[in-house]
């Protein structure tokens, strides 16, 4: 009687065993070449690796990241590949989960990444950045914008900060005197969204501007924000500052409409793609102001090639995410050729080279015209837009 | 007499095999890892896999020996995650790392079974689906606690908030943010490995396996096969339900502060430590067998390393891996499969308590 559960017992542990082999096995080229020297397993092509949700929540930026740095890998290698070599790009998916993205990343290793495009997502990013810094491999985060993402010498952004992002809004909106009572309703369980909310309160303080109400709500209670918007019109607001992402912001523009509360309002790089959505009466996003450095409508060649490509491609249009993808490949690109970065070299070496070459380009991206610093951070301007006739008009 | 032995040494013999069976894979993984032949993906999967298993036995405690369904187990794991991590950042630059690591995991088992205390105190009075229900809206208020949390450190002490970082009025020379609300706590340092993993499990494996054979443990099945009967002949009800949900949260909470020391970014948010993740130890115990402790580790090695595996099939990971989920949960309870395990005798741990809940009600 007790046979027939040896057996089975047995043949799981096999079955784990086999599974802890297949894992080595499928993959021994990669380690083995990782562990001994470092240096790539081809020897003739980049490889780039990439680290987002592609399912769950947020999979709409993990998605828009991998395919707008598809397109550049592939505008990249048909014009050549970066110093006449081909770059090839594999994405990962982390499920928006810190502990998924290690585990994407090592994934990535065995596959034998030289550079990483990644993560998305700031807690992502952080937890593997701690992984890249031990490693030395080169790490650029398109969109991880918590201040301890580019902690580490060889982790650089593409995205502004959310200090970086609070400290602008709140200058903006005291130095062009926009509005002097400020109502804020933010996402206290977003690591994006409070980050701006903090370093916004502070600055907003030295800038005298006075903050009538602070409302949270959490990602559980998306979906009703007439409380937070009832405080802000009984604080006497003219203003409500949105440091959200789009699809909560175009709820409140809404509900703030159907109770006949017409303040200002004001937001940052997440309210970008507001326009884009469906069932949503652009009407209602009339006047908003928001700082984003990407508008998918620009009139500039750069982004329109891109938002061609990317809607040919996709059927989409894109979003900051994906500009900021784009704009990381390009970086890269151009940080490899400024460093005579070759991929037969050690990823420790590429790392070394690539930390130096990257404060020496100027990139005009999709993002704006861009600069490095040495501790990682984007030097870009926000750009102020105010929605006009449903299209993004440049403020002073 | 006689048979009495036998069925003694039956049961340690039993036991005997689970623990052979942890530290079998231990020293071939330690072998090949040694040989180099083990790649990043899966040295990288070794602590969490450690977690996972100790979780699952730890839920295997509540759901399979006291039979009681929780589904707040992620908010255990959370509490003693947070207090873990917090405790290695106020002491990373005055402790050493085996001491300071050894008193993370002693403190977050200790935190999380103080809450497992609190929390027992009003939920225990409940059984069946109302105490799930309960459990569940504790492990949602853990998690949403932790998210509104702030605390930060400086040369006056500690400082706590609620509200926002700001309102913690630190000094700005010297403070240090230590946790920032829905920003969690990030850089804890790197201390878990496999080696502590394996240790923490096979000593929740000891204290959970020796518990069940013990006179306490008995007391706690009588429970859970039957309360009235349990009370008729005078076993403290109360008593050892605590006992065993306790123990359980502090099993959790050492997982918990396993896994905090495993990454750099500690956040609660609704996928890591809501709902979902309990429900996924939940299926780990199901599908390993409630009340089997190997059965469950099994399970949770082996649906933590699916979706990992899978990773070739890009798009259609997730897809495969709920329908592997699918099919091996329809051979568990599948009317003709559960008649082939009847037939060998396979089913009397997945089916008994099922069974026998039926007959009570």
């Amino acid at each position: 009687m007790k046979k027939m559960q040896k057996f089975i017992s047995l043949a799981l542990a096999v079955v784990m065993t086999a599974g802890l082999l297949a894992g080595c096995g499928s993959t021994s080229a990669g380690t083995s070449a990782a562990t001994t020297s470092g240096a790539s397993a081809s020897g003739s092509t980049f490889k780039i690796g990439g680290i987002g949700p592609l399912t769950g929540t947020a999979a709409v930026y993990g998605t828009a990241v991998k395919n707008a740095a598809q397109i550049a890998v592939d505008e990249v290698n048909a014009a050549g590949g970066i110093n006449g070599s081909q770059v090839e790009l594999k994405f990962e998916d982390d499920e928006l989960d810190a502990e998924k993205s290690v585990n994407a990343y090592n994934t990535l290793k065995d596959w034998g990444m030289q550079m990483l495009v990644g993560s998305v997502t700031s807690a992502c990013s952080i937890a593997v950045s701690e992984k890249t810094k031990a490693d030395s491999m080169f790490q650029i985060t398109p969109s991880g914008s918590a201040a301890d993402c580019v902690k580490y010498d060889n982790v650089f952004r593409v995205c502004f900060s959310d200090p970086n992002q609070g400290v602008a809004s709140a200058d903006y909106i005291a130095d062009n005197k926009v509005a002097t009572k400020v109502a804020v309703i933010y996402d206290s369980s977003d690591v994006y969204s409070s980050g701006i909310y903090q370093k916004f309160d502070a600055e907003a303080k030295t800038k005298n501007l006075s903050i009538v109400s602070a409302e949270a709500f959490t990602g559980d209670s998306k979906t009703d924000f007439s409380a937070q918007l009832q405080k802000a019109k009984d604080a006497g607001a003219d203003l409500v500052f949105l440091p959200i992402y789009y699809t909560e912001a175009s709820i409140i523009l809404t509900q703030a409409n159907s109770m006949g509360y017409a303040p200002k309002f004001f937001g940052c790089d997440g309210l970008d793609g507001i326009l884009a959505m469906k069932n949503f009466d652009t009407k209602l996003a009339e006047g908003v102001m928001l700082l984003t450095p990407f508008a998918a409508d620009a009139t500039d060649e750069l982004t329109q090639k891109f938002v061609a490509a990317y809607k040919k491609a996709y059927t989409d249009t894109p979003n900051q995410f994906a500009a900021d993808a784009y704009d990381a490949i390009y970086a890269i690109k151009a940080a490899a050729e400024a460093g005579k970065v070759t991929p037969s070299m050690k990823t420790s070496e590429m790392c070394t080279a690539m930390e130096k070459a990257m404060t020496t380009i100027t990139l005009t991206g999709l993002t704006g015209t861009i600069t490095w610093t040495a501790d990682g951070e984007p030097s870009k301007t926000p750009k102020a837009v105010e929605i006009k006739d449903g299209a993004y008009v440049s403020m002073k | 007499m006689k048979s009495k032995i036998a069925a003694m040494s039956k049961t340690s013999r039993d036991n005997f095999k689970t623990y052979a069976m942890v530290l079998i894979v231990y020293v071939v993984v330690m072998i090949f890892q040694a040989a180099g032949l083990v790649s990043s993906q899966m040295s990288g999967l070794l602590v969490p896999l450690c977690v996972y298993a100790t979780m699952a036995v730890s839920l295997n405690l509540v759901v399979g020996i006291l039979g009681e369904l929780s589904l707040g187990h992620a908010g255990f794991m959370c509490v003693g995650a947070f207090a873990g991590a917090f405790f290695s950042k106020i002491t990373e630059n005055s402790m050493g790392t085996f001491p300071r690591f050894f008193l993370a995991i002693v403190i977050g088992g200790l935190v999380a079974g103080i809450f497992g205390f609190l929390i027992g105190i009003p939920v225990l009075r409940l059984n069946g689906d109302y105490l799930a229900i309960v459990t569940l809206a504790f492990g949602e208020i853990i998690k949403n606690i932790m998210n509104v949390l702030y605390v930060g450190q400086d040369a006056s002490g500690l400082h706590f908030s609620m509200t926002s970082a700001t309102d913690l009025n630190m000094d700005g020379a010297t403070g240090n943010l230590i946790i920032n609300g829905p920003q969690g706590i990030t850089g804890t340092p790197f201390d878990s490995t496999f080696t502590a993993g394996i240790i923490i499990l096979m000593i929740s494996l000891i204290v959970v396996l020796n518990l069940m054979n013990s006179r306490d443990g008995r007391a706690i099945m009588s429970i859970r096969d039957n309360h009235i009967a349990a009370e008729s002949v005078g076993i403290n009800i109360t008593k050892y339900k605590m006992t065993a949900f306790t123990i359980s949260a502090v099993i959790a909470g050492c997982a918990g502060s396993l896994y905090a020391h495993n990454l750099a970014s500690l956040i609660a948010t609704p996928a890591r430590f809501g709902y979902n993740m309990s429900i996924m130890f939940l299926v780990f115990v199901v599908l390993g067998g409630i009340g089997s402790m190997r059965g469950s580790i099994i399970a949770a090695t082996i649906l933590t390393l699916l979706p990992e595996i899978l990773r070739f099939m890009a798009g259609y990971r997730m897809l495969i891996y709920s329908i592997v989920l699918i099919v091996i949960m329809i051979v568990n309870w599948n009317p003709k499969s559960r008649a082939w395990l009847a037939e060998h005798n396979l089913s009397r741990f997945l089916f008994k308590k099922h069974h026998e809940k039926k007959e009570v009600k």
